[in-house]
């Protein structure tokens, strides 16, 4: 007789301990395969789920194998339909060498992709530059009201009465208190009237004079008790509910003069994929704003932004001028948290960067949550600028902003490594004013 | 219509399954197998088991017992991947080749399909594990779980005191070689007890230490350095190291200089597992014939019994049915010759062979058409033949007529495939022979050897691939590979590739070219 085992009450996920293992060694493939992903995509597509595929490197298990396409090989195929010997197939494709019998072979482990959603692509971007708790650093929340319905309240404007609570209690009390009905009035009425239509006896009068007295005690008492008491209204209650402002914009001004050359914009582009992940993390929608300028400033697309070549002059106060006709077109600063980036080298035309920071300070800093100015400069000038005092014009104009506003940010940039630093610098918790 | 009047024999009625109903359906088929077949069987143990544990199952190659690596893992995600979106389904049962043979059926299936599933597992493929001669040959299943379990508790001990990555590297690389670490033609070291396996690591250890005055030993190369005497010497230390060696799991877990103890028994676990999967990948058309011929035998014998109802056949036709499928080899569903369709075929046309031969059987197969013993022809085959030579001896005209076999030359430097053979008269002998070559696995499998080893020089280790037909290696598989036997050998290695027939080589690498 066989031996009936029941396994199914036995611990599930035996292979939990392998699958942990398959993970953890999958995890280091991803973190790269996304850092290049993000590298060499735009920054849009950072927030998107990623495809990522089966990772080959580290999980790939080698062994020796046929080549496909070499040699001389034999099938034997089932199902010949119209064959004769001599025959001859084309091969299909540049593969070839498989003589079409291979199709179904193989190709299953290529279809097998891991998809990462938004999240876990952040979590991997931001483990690999070690940024511990990003979501606990909080930028100063801009709140906006909404009334929301809370209950009842007994006093109020009277737009707001709540006709069915009031209607209510007003029934209660009525019953409670006996308010004499209309109909017992009217019927009482009615009676009197019947009997002083008919010739009045002693006993008619006297029953006459009990109906009156009866009447009047009734109407005094619906004359006393109210129909609908102040004591009866309820009004509607509301209360202002804070909504953390969902919308946020981006501005990302740079500097793509003759003086950017690929280097700076290289490294302004890797700033701002850094600076939009956050804020795609703590709202939902999040608008960019791409502008570039020269000696003039213009609203571009990303793929422009970022890959254009055109160059020309330097007038920085024109990308500012140009920001602030965006944010008064469509961001009115009431609905949108409004965040500023500006990458530049710090080269500005004679007398243009006293401009800017009265700009700033008259405007821009006024609408904006945050306003960080982010210098980009040579490795060399890192030791010259070494102390934050001196530098270029825009820099020492700038400062003047910084002493007057918390919420302006400036900073330098000399190399990729510099950026994570930076940056976190630049977004680490602030003290609420 | 007349079998759903008699209802009074059925083994089951629902399509819910009870143990009490597994027993008596158990005990029907039991008698047919042993009593009409003529089967012999390892005791059975049945399991049955949730989708979940069948995932698990499959992602340790179908053992119980299984140590810990990452590849497993790998597996159970892909396959869990496949089987949630619905691409695949899960096979019905799992069956190890141990005594007792164990069997997992799935709870979900349904008393018809448990029943199909216990003729199939537990008595089919079990017959053929026991009588089989590469199973008889080259595993122990007596032995093997114990074995397996030994394996598992020593490399998690190894875990423990080594740590985990030193372990997956060792194992990592010896994963890589698995197919290259099984004994082809000498009998496999039988698998000792528990006792004899510690003593013998002892002796490791031991050879180990002293391992060094081995190869003072040697013969020291002479400075004036004539080509004969070179050359003896080369075949001095060939003999000595018993090369050429097919086995390099072998030849690494004894031979390599810079292994630990601990290292080398992680490889000589690793081959056990290759060599006791070694016949099943030979043998996978007859295993899957043989259980799907007992269980068609089996659940027809219970109908024409009046033991089973026509609903419950419908459903157990319908199944075989599916697994018997073959497509052709221009349906979208095509993926290689269905080992199930082909075993199954063959066999039942080797009954039809011995109970009702043509004239075209009685010269093709003089000896069995007609005899009407099936029985024991088919005992016979199960018990003797490995694919190759199961096809090779029985695969008959009216077959390759049947599956309209034909048969494809593919020469990488042509632009096209010419058709070699088709099911004509002509063809037959052919597309037998060519077919059978296709189920080789010497054929199939590369040939990589160890041919020399220069140990008083710079311990270069020189691999030889016999490049059969002109098929050479994938070249990044094959440079991964390479890298990992380096691991395992801690100097450079090479490989060349040199004709099976002419002896030309035909290329040649190292990982010195390669890198780390």
């Amino acid at each position: 007789m066989p031996n009936f085992i029941d396994r199914r009450l036995n611990p599930k996920d035996k292979s939990l301990g392998n699958r942990r293992r398959f993970l953890k060694r999958a995890r280091e493939e991803l973190k790269r395969t996304i850092k290049e992903q993000v590298k060499a995509g735009k920054i849009a597509d950072v927030d998107a789920k990623h495809f990522v595929p089966m990772p080959e490197d580290g999980t790939s298990e080698p062994s020796f194998q046929s080549a496909r396409g070499s040699g001389k090989r034999e099938y034997v195929l089932p199902g010949n339909k119209e064959f004769a010997p001599g025959d001859r197939i084309p091969k299909q494709g540049s593969g070839g060498g498989q003589g079409g019998s291979r199709a179904g072979t193989g190709d299953a482990e290529d279809d097998f992709r891991f998809v990462l959603s938004r999240e876990e692509v952040l979590d991997l971007f931001f483990e690999d530059l070690e940024l511990p708790d990003m979501v606990k650093l909080s930028l100063r929340e801009a709140i906006a009201y909404k009334p929301r319905r809370a209950g009842f309240a007994t006093t109020g404007s009277p737009t707001n009465i709540n006709v069915g609570r009031t209607m209510r209690n007003s029934y209660g009390r009525r019953i409670a208190l006996s308010r004499p009905k209309r109909e017992e009035v009217e019927a009482l009425a009615e009676e009197i009237t019947a009997l002083e239509a008919k010739p009045a006896t002693a006993e008619r009068r006297r029953r006459l004079e009990a109906l009156r007295q009866e009447l009047e005690k009734l109407e005094r008492r619906r004359r006393v008790i109210a129909y609908v008491d102040p004591v009866d209204i309820r009004f509607n209650r509301f209360e202002p509910q804070p909504l953390p402002n969902t919308s946020a914009v981006m501005f990302c001004l740079m500097d793509v003069s003759s003086s950017m050359g690929e280097r700076e914009k290289d490294l302004a582009k890797r700033f701002f994929v850094l600076l939009h992940l956050f804020l795609k993390r703590r709202y939902e929608r999040i608008d960019i704003v791409f502008i570039r300028h020269t000696h003039e400033a213009r609203e571009v697309d990303e793929e422009t932004f970022f890959y254009s070549t055109q160059s020309g002059g330097t007038v920085v106060s024109t990308a500012l001028e140009e920001m602030l006709s965006i944010i008064r077109k469509r961001y009115p600063s009431k609905e949108w948290n409004i965040y500023a980036a500006q990458a530049s080298d710090g080269d500005n035309i004679a007398g243009d960067s006293e401009r800017c920071a009265s700009l700033l300070h008259e405007e821009v800093m006024r609408l904006c949550q945050y306003y960080a100015y982010i210098e980009i400069i040579d490795e060399r000038e890192t030791e010259i600028f070494g102390a934050t005092d001196n530098g270029t014009s825009l820099w020492r104009a700038y400062r003047t902003v910084g002493a007057d506003w918390p919420n302006f940010q400036m900073t330098r940039i000399a190399r990729p490594a510099d950026i994570y630093p930076v940056f976190r610098k630049l977004f680490a918790k602030q003290p609420l004013s | 219509m007349k079998k759903s009047e008699s209802t009074s024999d059925l083994l089951f009625r629902s399509s819910d399954w009870n143990f009490e109903k597994l027993s008596d359906v158990y005990a029907a088929i039991s008698e047919i197998a042993l009593g009409d077949l003529k089967l012999d069987i390892y005791p059975n143990q049945l399991e049955i088991i949730s989708w979940e544990q069948m995932l698990d199952a499959y992602s340790s190659i179908g053992m119980p017992l299984m140590y810990q690596h990452w590849s497993f893992g790998k597996r159970f995600v892909f396959e869990e991947h496949l089987y949630r979106k619905g691409h695949r389904g899960l096979a019905y049962e799992l069956v190890i080749n141990s005594n007792p043979c164990i069997s997992y059926l799935m709870e979900e299936n349904t008393m018809a399909m448990q029943a199909l599933v216990i003729a199939h597992a537990a008595f089919g493929h079990n017959h053929f594990f026991k009588n089989n001669y590469m199973f008889r040959r080259w595993t122990e299943a007596a032995s093997i779980l114990s074995y397996m379990d030994f394996a598992k508790k020593y490399i998690a001990r190894c875990e423990e005191r080594h740590g985990t990555a030193a372990v997956e590297r060792i194992l990592d690389s010896a994963h890589a070689l698995m197919d290259q670490g099984v004994f082809r033609y000498r009998r496999a070291p039988r698998l000792s007890s528990e006792k004899e396996r510690e003593r013998a690591r002892e002796r490791l250890e031991y050879e180990e230490q002293t391992y060094s005055d081995l190869w003072r030993t040697l013969p020291k190369k002479k400075d004036d350095g004539r080509e004969d005497e070179r050359e003896r010497e080369a075949r001095e230390r060939k003999r000595a190291l018993h090369l050429p060696e097919e086995n390099l799991l072998y030849f690494l877990e004894k031979t390599s200089l810079i292994l630990e103890p601990w290292q080398r028994e992680l490889l000589r676990i690793v081959r056990v597992i290759a060599q006791y999967f070694y016949p099943q990948r030979q043998t996978k058309v007859m295993n899957e014939g043989c259980a799907t011929f007992v269980h068609h035998t089996i659940m027809n014998r219970l109908y024409d019994d009046d033991k089973i109802s026509e609903g419950a056949m419908l459903e157990i036709l319908q199944s075989h049915s599916n697994v018997i499928f073959q497509p052709s080899f221009d349906d979208p569903r095509f993926s290689g010759i269905n080992p199930y369709a082909l075993g199954f075929a063959m066999m039942k046309d080797i009954e039809r062979i011995c109970t009702e031969p043509t004239s075209e059987d009685r010269d093709w197969f003089p000896d069995i058409a007609g005899s009407g013993n099936w029985r024991e022809t088919l005992l016979d085959a199960w018990a003797n033949h490995r694919d190759e030579s199961f096809i090779l001896q029985y695969l008959s005209p009216a077959l390759i007529r049947h599956f309209r076999l034909f048969q494809l030359t593919d020469d990488a430097g042509e632009p096209y495939c010419e058709v070699a053979s088709i099911h004509n008269e002509r063809g037959y002998e052919a597309i037998r022979s060519a077919l059978a070559r296709s189920y080789d696995i010497g054929i199939i499998q590369p040939d990589v050897q160890v041919v020399d080893v220069d140990l008083l020089g710079d311990r270069h280790l020189k691999l030889q691939h016999g490049v059969k037909q002109g098929v050479v290696l994938d070249e990044s598989a094959r440079n991964a590979t390479l890298r990992h036997v380096r691991r395992l050998w801690g100097y450079d290695v090479s490989l060349e590739g040199v004709d099976a027939r002419s002896g030309e080589r035909l290329y040649e690498c190292s990982t010195k070219q390669i890198g780390e």
